[in-house]
């Protein structure tokens, strides 16, 4: 029987498999070739070991899979190795950022960097005070700015807008404002506070605005998608009582999504607050606790980074530490807001009842 | 308090689109009165006409006469949100309120309307209207949980519970134990019976046996074709319609002859 | 007898209920007032946006239309020959960076949707998604001061022993701060985007046609070159123009890893590399006034415009997609 195809030579289908111990083998031996390698070309440097150690693992699997498997397998063997290796590829920029932001960040981790700002620092000392007061201050304004205007457009999109002309704009004009880059948003926050308070005008306010700008549209996506979530037999339920729309919407509609809302405007939060170019444009930098939105140079967390980067004084390994620990503590900030949006997204998801 | 339904020459549009065509009809108060019909004739949409729920749908519209106990639901000035504190309707499938206890989907109406009412008055209601809903014993001693941990039946009778809590004149069911196990449908079967002391009921069917068992006046809903409008063929006693119809199509849908 | 409500629900409605007495009733204040909020809310997103582009517009003009001996001497020159070098490293470090990003994104899609355990596809999507958390300025750090120096001694050689390829020739950087790493640090930060969108297309790939190569004999490769990688290619190629929108975008990566110069070059390892616009605004922004900031805010319309079209391509791919596929 099993003869009847000329194409199945052997007529067995276990045949032309590499032994499942070839993996683990493989892998052990050209890491070990690749170590030998570097050593001898270039002086042991760790990346280039394991970039020859994965070029020799993918000739030599190729090779023993086109012998053993034929060439189709061994093709199959290339694709997984190269798609398994692009996988582990992404996590080196992952795991270098964390591990540089944490092992040189400590340095400057301490009480001083948290209690202290930049006023009157020159070289060691100093701390990130008035960054971590700006960037709350600005990003509070922008927040409260932003969910109102996001959250009621999310509701005009799914409760009242329908398939119209205007909630088709509004639909657009997002996803346009999704695309606005965001320098581009810094500027437009100083152009319009140049154009009302004068020319030049730097506040903490101009930070909100131009972060708000990249912020409600996120706002509005997240918002829109969890109320289409919400089932339209509860809205029907409520309407059957007798309770108006806009009673249902914010006492039936608005709780059953509640713990979506929030968490999509938590990650929203998390998305703007690291960003470093609008505020370099709209709010501007100062060493001082500026605790007015309404006047004067507000400093964030981002432009802190940035600064004691680009702008060294004397003392250039003093701000270096301190740009490290900044960044570690917007990483930090970040992964706190993200971990929080997820669970509340979890835990609270809403109960459709069945 | 119940109170009779006239319809004159109503027709339902979605958009340029005639979904109903010329009912009219006289359904008594303090009967069941069952819509039977094939899927599609327009029947769950006539119901939803007689409390301004089609409203919900962009592009749906009447033409014609609602009349409760005379007064026209699609008179000047009459406002669809009073109407349906007064006819109140439990859906084909359970609906709960999700982030609501027991306690307070049934209280739902009286507190998103705003309504003020002593506590002692809204435990009364509670109580009464879970009993009314056959649904009292078995939730007692759980109130304050969330409504959505009951079973599909007893979702339903809070349902039904939330309704009546509203004492309207007219109770609407869409297909309400489409959803449901053999077990659940008969408790709700036998409520249905004993809330029509109380209530002008309208219930939709795909279940003939069920408007057999539950209704005194049955209404056989059709249509011509896809794109047809439904319309009303006949309507009659149960006993009449079930065994000695008028119409031919009614003797065939009835008897499974049908399609 | 005919009412013909033309909206969604009624429009009259609103305030705390009386008890029910008839049914007729005075019109609520409160939906009117809702819908209204909503409705301005919704028109304030539109006019927002039509700010942002006037007030660009009217604080840019002065660069467009002033005299250029007073461009030249109180600006940073004529407009368009200034502005173009800028634009062509904006547009050459992204794409750049979506070469490099590219196929790693689409090997990292595939091994969420069609390799890894079910159980771990998502968390190890939460693990890529981690990528897209961290703020870009700690990204502008790391690929200066950590990234930089790694990869010099790879520039050197790739310098020195194939330099006769064309974009590796010149003279290598002593500090390995080239466009290159620039672009390096750029893929690292669009590499969440494109693959989040790519894994959601390979996913959508329908089932029966990946199970009907399996069921010829196709090896697990051969069955994502017949049935997942022809259907994802618009949703590949929509992914790629959203990534590059995003990395046209992207300011503090180029600011903080290159000392850019206003030049127009393909040389990726040299220590001339051309700047970008947006990094050029981040560096001149702070220092700038009069004539010389119109011309940053005109430089950044230009950049508005650029991405603008690129994100416009995208949508209409996606849309397209959307349209004829059915998949969603």
């Amino acid at each position: 029987m099993a003869t009847l195809s000329p194409t199945l030579a052997s007529g067995d289908l276990t045949s032309g498999r590499l032994p499942k111990f070839t993996v683990p083998v493989a892998i052990v031996a050209s890491l070990a070739l690749g170590y030998v390698l570097a050593s001898v070309l270039g002086g042991g440097n760790l990346a280039l070991a394991t970039l020859l150690a994965f070029v020799i693992y993918l000739v030599g699997i190729e090779i023993a899979a086109r012998i053993v498997e034929g060439a189709r397998q061994a093709s199959d063997h290339r694709a997984r190795n190269l798609i398994v290796g692009a996988f582990v590829l992404a996590l080196v920029p992952l795991g270098s950022v964390s591990w540089e932001a944490i092992s040189k960040g400590l340095a400057r981790f301490d009480a001083t960097y948290f209690s202290n700002s930049m006023r009157n620092v020159v070289g060691e000392g100093g701390g990130a005070a008035h960054a971590i007061y700006g960037t709350l201050w600005v990003t509070g304004m922008a927040s409260l700015i932003s969910v109102p205007i996001g959250l009621m457009t999310a509701i005009y999109l799914a409760e009242y807008g329908g398939r119209n002309r205007l909630s088709k704009a509004i639909t657009f004009f997002v996803d346009v404002m999704t695309g606005v880059p965001s320098i581009v948003a810094g500027l437009f926050a100083y152009a319009l506070m140049s154009l009302v308070f004068g020319p030049g005008t730097k506040n903490g306010f101009s930070g909100a605005i131009a972060l708000s700008v990249l912020m409600i549209p996120v706002v509005v996506r997240s918002c829109e998608e969890l109320l289409r979530l919400v089932p339209n037999e509860l809205r029907e339920a409520s309407y059957a009582l007798g309770v108006p729309k806009w009673v249902t919407i914010v006492r039936v509609v608005i709780p059953t999504a509640v713990s979506g809302l929030v968490s999509g405007i938590i990650l929203a939060v998390a998305r703007v607050i690291g960003e470093t170019a609008p505020l370099l444009i709209a709010a501007g930098f100062t060493a001082s606790v500026n605790n007015n939105l309404f006047a004067n140079p507000m400093m964030t967390l981002p432009v802190f980074v940035y600064d004691s980067y680009a702008h060294p004084g004397t003392d250039i390994q003093a701000y270096t530490d301190r740009a490290w620990a900044g960044a570690l503590t917007l990483i930090l900030i970040v992964m706190v807001l993200n971990l929080v949006g997820r669970l509340i997204a979890r835990r609270f998801a809403p109960k459709t009842g069945r | 308090m119940s109170k009779r339904i006239e319809t004159t020459d109503l027709n339902v549009y979605y958009g340029s689109f005639r979904a109903v065509e010329d009912v009219t009809i006289t359904i008594e108060p303090r009967t069941v009165t069952a819509f039977i019909g094939p899927s599609g004739c327009g029947k769950s949409t006539f119901l939803r006409t007689l409390n301004r729920m089609h409203e919900v749908i962009p592009g749906a519209r009447v033409e014609g006469e609602v009349l409760l106990d005379g007064e026209n639901l699609y008179g000047n000035g009459v406002d669809p949100v009073r109407v349906r504190r007064q006819v109140g309707m439990v859906f084909q499938r359970p609906n709960p309120f999700p982030t609501m206890s027991i306690r307070e989907n049934v209280l739902a109406g009286i507190t998103l309307n705003f309504s003020r009412m002593p506590k002692s008055e809204q435990d009364d209601l509670v109580e009464r209207s879970l009993r009314n809903a056959n649904l009292w014993e078995e939730v007692k001693n759980r109130l304050s949980l969330p409504g959505s941990g009951l079973s599909g039946g007893q979702q339903q009778r809070l349902c039904i519970a939330r309704a009546i809590a509203m004492a309207p004149d007219v109770l609407l069911m869409d297909e309400p134990c489409s959803a449901l196990d053999p077990i659940s449908t008969l408790a709700i079967e036998d409520l249905i019976g004993e809330l029509k002391e109380n209530y002008t009921i309208v219930i939709v069917t795909h279940n003939m046996q069920q408007a057999a068992r539950v209704s005194d006046v049955t209404a056989f809903f059709n249509i011509a074709g896809t794109g047809s409008p439904g319309r009303l063929i006949e309507s009659g006693p149960t006993d009449k319609i079930f065994s000695a119809p008028d119409v031919r199509a009614t003797e065939d849908y009835i008897s499974g002859r049908f399609g | 007898m005919t009412d013909t409500p033309t909206g969604q629900q009624d429009t009259a409605v609103g305030g705390p209920a009386q008890p029910v007495a008839g049914l007729t009733g005075r019109r609520r204040p409160g939906e009117a007032v809702f819908r209204g909020v909503a409705t301005g809310a919704g028109i304030l997103i539109l006019l927002i946006l039509m700010l942002v582009a006037g007030f660009l517009v009217f604080q840019g003009s002065p660069a467009l239309f002033a005299d250029p001996a007073k461009l030249a001497s109180q600006g940073y020159g004529e407009f368009a020959a200034w502005v173009l070098p800028y634009a062509f490293g904006t547009v050459w470090a992204a794409v750049l960076a979506l070469a490099l990003a590219v196929p790693v994104a689409i090997g990292i899609a595939l091994f969420i949707s069609h390799y890894a355990p079910r159980r771990l596809a998502q968390p190890l999507g939460y693990v890529i998604d981690l990528l897209a958390a961290v703020p870009s300025v700690v990204f502008g750090l790391w690929g200066s001061l950590v990234l930089a120096p790694a990869v010099f001694p790879l520039y050197k050689w790739l310098n020195e022993n194939m330099g006769w390829f064309p974009l590796f020739s010149g003279r290598y950087s002593g500090t390995g701060r080239t466009i290159l790493t620039a672009a390096i640090v750029l893929a690292t930060m669009v590499l969440p985007i494109v693959t989040s969108l790519c894994r959601e297309v390979f996913l959508q790939a329908p089932r029966l046609h990946e199970e009907a190569a399996l069921a010829l004999g196709a090896t697990r490769w051969e069955m994502i070159k017949m049935a997942v990688l022809p259907f994802a290619r618009p949703g590949i190629i929509a992914a790629v123009m959203l990534g590059l929108g995003r990395a046209l975008g992207e300011t503090m990566a180029v600011t903080m890893v290159l000392s850019g110069t206003r030049n127009i070059t393909f040389l990726l390892l040299t220590s001339e590399n051309p700047n970008t616009i947006a990094a050029t605004i981040a560096q001149n922004f702070p220092e700038a006034s009069g004539l010389k900031t119109s011309q940053l805010i005109a430089a950044g319309l230009v950049l508005f415009l650029i991405t603008l079209v690129v994100n416009m391509i995208a949508r209409w791919i996606v849309a397209r997609r959307a349209e004829y596929s059915g998949a969603n």
